[in-house]
């Protein structure tokens, strides 16, 4: 009875301080002059305090929370980082900043950061999940991004809302990967390992030398003037929430999938794939659905780089990237969502912190993957996921035994 | 009428003949031990049953429908469930989640189901869980169902394979040397269990075994094979007198 006492008040104590800082919130940005902004975020706040009130309280089924969890989580994201990117541009925004703002420069890292994690969660998805290795996942990255561009290009100037263009082109872009994954997948799925990885490798080059040698894509001269986020009139600001929201649906697809009846069957192939068609998995028809998957969301994160650089050219989708992104998975852990995430981000930030070292990046990996293979062979999280749910739950124990041990730090997945 | 019925089962590989004329005719709810020496064929003959191999000749029918020539995971649905003499359980998955992949085939909602978590995804999964930790009950195994499975002793890890294969809701369940590296008394409560299973599943077992104890206990006929031939089939009293089978297997 004290403990469930306790545990009601210290969901006063938060929705309180919540209350206090939303309203100091809205107070400050009731003194920007951009009403839309306010009542924008307003709104944001509102739902956000609503979902609090729902997660916090008793009767709500456990599933539930942790859905509202992270909503709240994603939230919190945009209501801090955004404001940062924003404001760059338009100060007058967010008067209450004081100047404090990302430069476009790291807003642009901030859009690589998203769309590096399309890419290795994408590919954890066949690597780590499904347990196939691909050392081609730059050809799916590629066919997405000259797609999405092709078709953006011509959906642009059947005058389309920039929304639709950017969202059906990234869906083609995704589906047409989808489609050579299954292509190449049938074939290519009867090998196991080494070969696997050998015939995916010989994929990506294909699709590099195809791409090189067409007109239409510009040849290896490049493919530029299309319609990309700039040409279409898309700041960079408002372009990076776009490519976070995609990065958000992507990486929700992976997991709830992952957690659904098809993902277990595709989770048992990885471990054991005679036992898995004893029981009765169909083991051609998971082993290329999940590896069209990995495909389909690799194409659309292709398809986002696309938007993003305004030019393209096949040497970007050489073997190189298909290493970078496999070095992301490997690091994180494979099997780990989480672990993907949080190497991509690692490994975009920190080559361009050390700009001034570039030449030394690759010998770097190298170093770092053996330190790690010696180390930590399961990669930094194994297959361990991080659960918002979880955490608060421990966070909300450990307050109530009125020890202070280090809090760990909230992510967004 | 028998509920699996194996008429001349011959299987070659290049010149060997591992089977060789195989007959079986299994009754329903009935408890039939397999037995001979090493390499006698005793593992092909659950390959050939299962679809991991294809028979060279000879046919299998399952409740009177033919499955030879089927992929594994097909024969599954149809009614055949088995184990392994070497464990293979999904080690980094929870004890729970290696029952309820082999309840993949009970449930039917779709990808858009599963991933927008529509109702139905919520229902079919609830009713899942309910089952399948009913079924780990029968095991003694619920208290173990967030457990990852390669982590459980090894007698658990047995009937957790069992449990498995009764999760694909089996009308003949194959076991490969369930028993093998068992203690004593691990192996007398298996043969508890295994009778058990046949009584509340009522399901008809075909069993491999090596221990003679368990195979001669609970076993209401024994077929020995040899390089592929039956040599001997009855009742487990007349199959420990037979001649053949004592200079083929048992000893003097």
């Amino acid at each position: 009875m004290k403990k469930s006492n306790q545990l009601v008040g210290l969901g006063f104590v938060i929705a309180f301080i919540a209350f206090v800082g939303i309203s100091g919130l809205l107070f400050i940005l009731a003194l920007a002059k951009e009403p839309s902004v306010t009542y924008a975020y307003a709104g944001i706040v509102s739902c956000m305090l609503l979902m609090l009130v729902f997660s916090l309280a008793k009767k709500t089924s456990k599933t539930l929370k942790s859905y509202l969890n992270n909503a709240i989580a994603i939230l919190i994201i945009i209501v801090i980082v955004y404001p940062l990117i924003a404001h760059n541009k338009s100060p007058e925004l967010f008067p209450f900043l004081g100047g404090v703002s990302f430069k476009g420069y790291t807003t642009g890292i901030f859009i690589l950061i998203c769309i590096n994690i399309v890419m290795a969660t994408s590919l954890n998805f066949s690597t780590g999940f499904l347990g196939q290795l691909v050392l081609g996942h730059a050809g799916f990255m590629a066919i997405g991004a000259y797609t999405a561009a092709l078709i953006a290009n011509i959906l642009f100037a059947a005058g389309l809302p920039i929304f639709f263009v950017i969202v059906l082109s990234l869906l083609a872009g995704g589906v047409l990967a989808a489609l050579s994954g299954i292509i190449i997948g049938i074939p290519a799925l009867r090998l196991r390992g080494d070969y696997l990885a050998i015939m995916t490798l010989a994929f990506a080059e294909i699709v590099r030398i195809i791409i090189n040698n067409l007109n239409f894509t510009g040849g290896a001269q490049g493919l530029t003037g299309y319609a990309s986020a700039q040409i279409m009139g898309l700041s960079k600001e408002t372009f990076s929430l776009y490519v976070f929201f995609t990065m958000v649906i992507c990486v929700a697809f992976l997991v709830l999938l992952a957690r659904s009846r098809h993902g277990r069957a595709i989770i048992s192939l990885r471990e054991n794939e005679i036992a898995a068609e004893s029981v009765g998995i169909n083991s051609t028809k998971y082993k290329v659905t999940g590896f069209a998957i990995s495909a389909l969301v690799g194409g659309i994160g292709g398809g986002l780089f696309a938007f993003h650089m305004g030019f393209l050219q096949p040497s970007m989708f050489g073997f190189m990237k298909s290493v970078d992104i496999l070095v992301m998975v490997v690091l994180g852990g494979m099997g780990s969502m989480t672990g993907s995430i949080v190497a991509a981000g690692v490994f975009t930030w920190l080559p361009e912190l050390l700009r001034d070292f570039d030449e030394y990046r690759m010998v770097a990996y190298a170093v770092l993957l053996i330190v790690m293979m010696i180390v930590r062979p399961q990669g930094l999280l194994g297959v361990k996921e991080m659960s918002l749910s979880k955490m608060v739950r421990k966070i909300r124990a450990k307050l109530l035994k009125q020890s202070d041990g280090n809090l760990m730090e909230g992510g967004d997945e | 009428m028998a509920i699996l019925e194996v008429k001349d089962l011959t299987v070659n590989f290049g010149g060997l003949v591992a089977v060789n004329n195989f007959k079986l005719n299994l009754e329903k709810n009935e408890l039939v031990g397999l037995i001979g020496p090493n390499g006698a064929g005793k593992t092909t003959v659950f390959n050939l049953l299962t679809g991991n191999h294809e028979p060279t000749s000879g046919e299998i029918l399952l409740d009177g429908k033919s499955i030879v020539k089927k992929k594994p995971y097909h024969i599954v649905d149809m009614g055949i469930g088995r184990t392994f003499q070497n464990i293979r359980l999904f080690g980094n998955l929870t004890v729970l989640d290696n029952i309820k992949i082999a309840h993949n085939g009970s449930m039917d909602y779709t990808f858009l189901d599963g991933i927008l978590r529509l109702p139905k995804y919520w229902k079919e999964e609830s009713e899942a869980n309910k089952e399948c930790l009913a079924l780990l009950s029968v095991f003694d195994l619920d208290g173990y169902a967030y457990t990852l499975a390669s982590n459980l002793p090894y007698g658990q890890q047995r009937k957790l394979e069992i449990a498995r294969a009764l999760a694909t809701k089996p009308k003949v369940l194959l076991l490969d040397e369930p028993a093998a590296g068992m203690n004593p008394q691990e192996t007398s409560e298996l043969m508890e269990t295994i009778q058990s299973v046949k009584s509340t599943f009522d399901i008809a077992i075909l069993l491999i075994e090596h221990d003679m104890n368990l195979v001669m206990g609970i076993c209401e006929r024994i077929i020995c094979i040899d390089y592929g031939k039956i040599i001997a089939e009855g009742l487990p009293d007349e199959i420990k007198k037979n001649p053949e089978v004592i200079k083929a297997y048992l000893g003097e």
